[in-house]
């Protein structure tokens, strides 16, 4: 049907795996490289995030001690102890390092699974409108209504204390913000000319959704995956702190409830200190990151 | 060949204000290779009509008609479906209003056109990205431009792009929407001349609509003018202009400058398009006809020859070498408030 004289023509005149290349450091990894070390924010939240990630990998082969072995209860940071122990002799260094692994794993899996849940739900009530929008948009306003420590307290007292179950309080609640905002930000999109030319042309719903909208949000789905994930490790923190936590996982908050409970609050100041300053600066660095995400998403932010 | 047969196609959209007949009883065939403009103020409803041709009505449109046939396929008893299948792209395609808007920020520009063409057909990558080459080289772009983005692009460009993507498969009839609105005269110019060889070298028919009457100077073979959501008239583009015969069409001949008469003032009609409420029984321009009679209040004219290949629906159509003469009065137009 189409004239084979052209069939000798190179297309595009560019060779195809040089092609490939660019087209990956473009809108590939190397693409969020560059947003996030692009402003020193992005930059320091990386850094302190990739530590983070290599101390929980590395891990169990450069903890001290085995995090649930009892040695001297109560010692102050020391050489043997760089950390100090808590009241039942548990080198807290080690704790720290096995705290770093659950509290990341927590942290990231409900914070994925929140975006999936919010962005798809913003997708589909800004893509569609009309009845979708308003039953999914309701059930977002009642999300909206509940108090997550009730929320938390009722699913726990229900089905005991797990990490599994804190995995789905966290992600019950934390998935409402990104759904709105990427509903209105969808809402938009489908208006524009390009987005109906694409309908004009026979493209299905889902193809219009997953291949024209979300690459044109992907700088705002970013922005909330990582504002999740900063969100998700600060009330997985304040949960495990008040007791909902799983008693079989160590992580930074449950470590802090152990201290509460122990009583030693007075004495043992190097009890609290190391958790604390871990959970303010990886919810820190996961803000900068955030924050280099909305710098992208929002150009009036840029070299402020 | 007629490429489209359409007769009496109605559309109905139900607001929340009651309904209203956006599309009324019109009929028209589009031939072989021809240049079919349909021309028309704000809401005359020639896009409207665009729509129920390429299926994109909201669902609050309800449509009717007695028959719509393009080459041969029976349009109205096709389901969505097929229709995606078997026509859309391949058969009909579109060349949307702001077209320079209308393509994907964040994809390449020939990325999207191989999108369309291999969402459409079976052809392969390798072929569907020779086959954008090609579609750059009919519209005048260097095929390595297709590498870019869109906003590498001037809006002109984009609007070549856009045109190369509804030639990608090759259909038989492509719809133009305000092919050249948004863009500077010289640009206009461009495209229209680039439409015009391209439409030499293929075997398409095209469907112009525009509120443009230059535009389908230009480049039409045969022109439709709608008024208040009916085909008032219609005919080959040079009698059309010539000598038209409704009082609408006199009145907008009056409306565009003329080169050839340059110390003509322009006139322009009094009064604006009537509410799109159905079932009135009265004729639409009524209204604002400086040649109303009694008898155009009580019944719609209907659709009559005049010339061959030329119709209007008006019931003064006898009589049009005296409405022609005074049409040109000013007197004429500024009575009829």
């Amino acid at each position: 049907m189409h004239a084979p004289d052209h069939a000798v023509k190179q297309p595009f005149g560019l060779a195809v795996s040089r092609l490939r290349w660019r087209r990956l450091l473009e809108t590939g990894f190397g693409w969020h490289l560059r947003v996030v070390l692009g402003s020193w924010m992005g930059a320091t939240g990386l850094a302190i995030l990739l530590f983070f990630a290599v101390v929980g990998i590395v891990g169990p082969w450069i903890m001290p001690h085995d995090p649930w072995e009892m040695l001297e209860p109560l010692q102050a940071p020391s050489w043997r102890y760089p950390l100090g122990t808590s009241d039942l002799g548990y080198d807290l260094l080690s704790c720290l390092i096995e705290g770093t692994r659950s509290t990341l794993l927590i942290g990231l899996v409900s914070g994925f699974v929140s975006i999936v849940i919010g962005g798809n739900i913003g997708l589909l009530a800004g893509y569609y409108g009309g009845r979708v929008d308003q039953i999914l948009m309701r059930l977002t306003d009642v999300a909206y209504g509940m108090p997550f420590l009730p929320f938390v307290i009722v699913l726990i007292s229900l089905f005991g204390r797990s990490k599994y179950f804190l995995i789905l309080a966290i992600v019950a609640l934390v998935w409402r913000t990104s759904a709105r905002v990427i509903r209105a930000q969808t809402l938009s999109l489908s208006q524009r000319q390009f987005i109906r030319a694409a309908r004009a042309r026979g493209c299905s719903d889902m193809r219009i959704i997953y291949r024209h909208i979300v690459p044109n949000i992907m700088p705002l789905l970013l922005l909330y995956t990582a504002f999740n994930i900063a969100w998700a490790i600060g009330t997985e923190a304040s949960a495990s702190f008040l007791g909902f936590g799983d008693p079989s996982t160590i992580t930074w908050g449950t470590m802090l409830y152990d201290l509460w409970v122990s009583g030693d609050t007075r004495i043992a100041w190097w009890w609290f200190v190391s958790p604390s300053v871990c959970i303010v600066s990886l919810v820190t660095a996961l803000v900068f990151i955030s924050r280099a995400y909305e710098e992208h998403a929002n150009p009036r932010l840029r070299g402020r | 060949m007629t490429v489209l047969e359409a007769v009496n196609l109605r559309v109905v959209y139900h607001t929340a204000e009651g309904p209203l007949q956006a599309v009324d009883d019109v009929s028209f065939q589009v031939e072989g290779h021809d240049i079919f403009g349909i021309a028309g103020e704000s809401g005359s409803g020639k896009s409207t009509l665009m729509k129920l041709l390429l299926r994109l009505l909201p669902v609050t449109a309800e449509v009717s008609a007695d028959r719509l046939r393009y080459r041969g396929h029976d349009l109205l008893a096709m389901d969505d479906r097929s229709f995606r299948r078997q026509i859309l792209w391949k058969e009909i395609s579109l060349v949307p209003q702001t077209a320079q808007n209308a393509l994907n920020p964040v994809y390449r520009v020939g990325d999207q056109i191989m999108e369309a063409i291999q969402a459409h057909s079976t052809m392969s990558r390798r072929a569907a990205r020779l086959r954008v080459a090609e579609l750059f080289d009919i519209v005048g772009l260097e095929d390595r431009l297709a590498e870019s983005y869109p906003h590498q692009f001037s809006g002109g460009m984009r609007q070549r792009a856009m045109i190369a993507m509804s030639l990608a498969l090759d259909p038989g009839l492509i719809i133009m929407d305000e092919p050249t609105t948004g863009l500077d005269v010289l640009t206009q110019e461009r495209i229209l001349r680039n439409l015009r060889q391209m439409h030499a070298k293929m075997r398409s028919a095209i469907i112009l609509v525009t509120h443009d009457i230059a535009v389908i100077a230009e480049l039409c073979s045969h022109v439709g003018i709608m008024y208040a959501g009916r085909l008032v008239e219609q005919g080959p583009v040079r009698a059309m202009f010539q000598a038209p015969f409704h009082p609408y069409t006199l009145g907008l001949k009056n409306a565009f400058p003329d080169i050839r008469e340059m110390d003509r003032k322009l006139i322009s009609i009094p009064g604006s398009p009537p509410h799109l409420a159905p079932g009135a029984r009265s004729c639409s321009f009524a209204a604002r006809c400086p040649f109303v009679l009694p008898e155009c209040r009580d019944a719609r004219p209907r659709m009559q020859d005049v010339e061959a290949g030329h119709q209007v629906a008006c019931t003064r159509a006898g009589e049009a070498e005296e409405l022609r003469r005074l049409a040109r009065e000013r007197e004429t137009w500024r009575s009829s408030m």
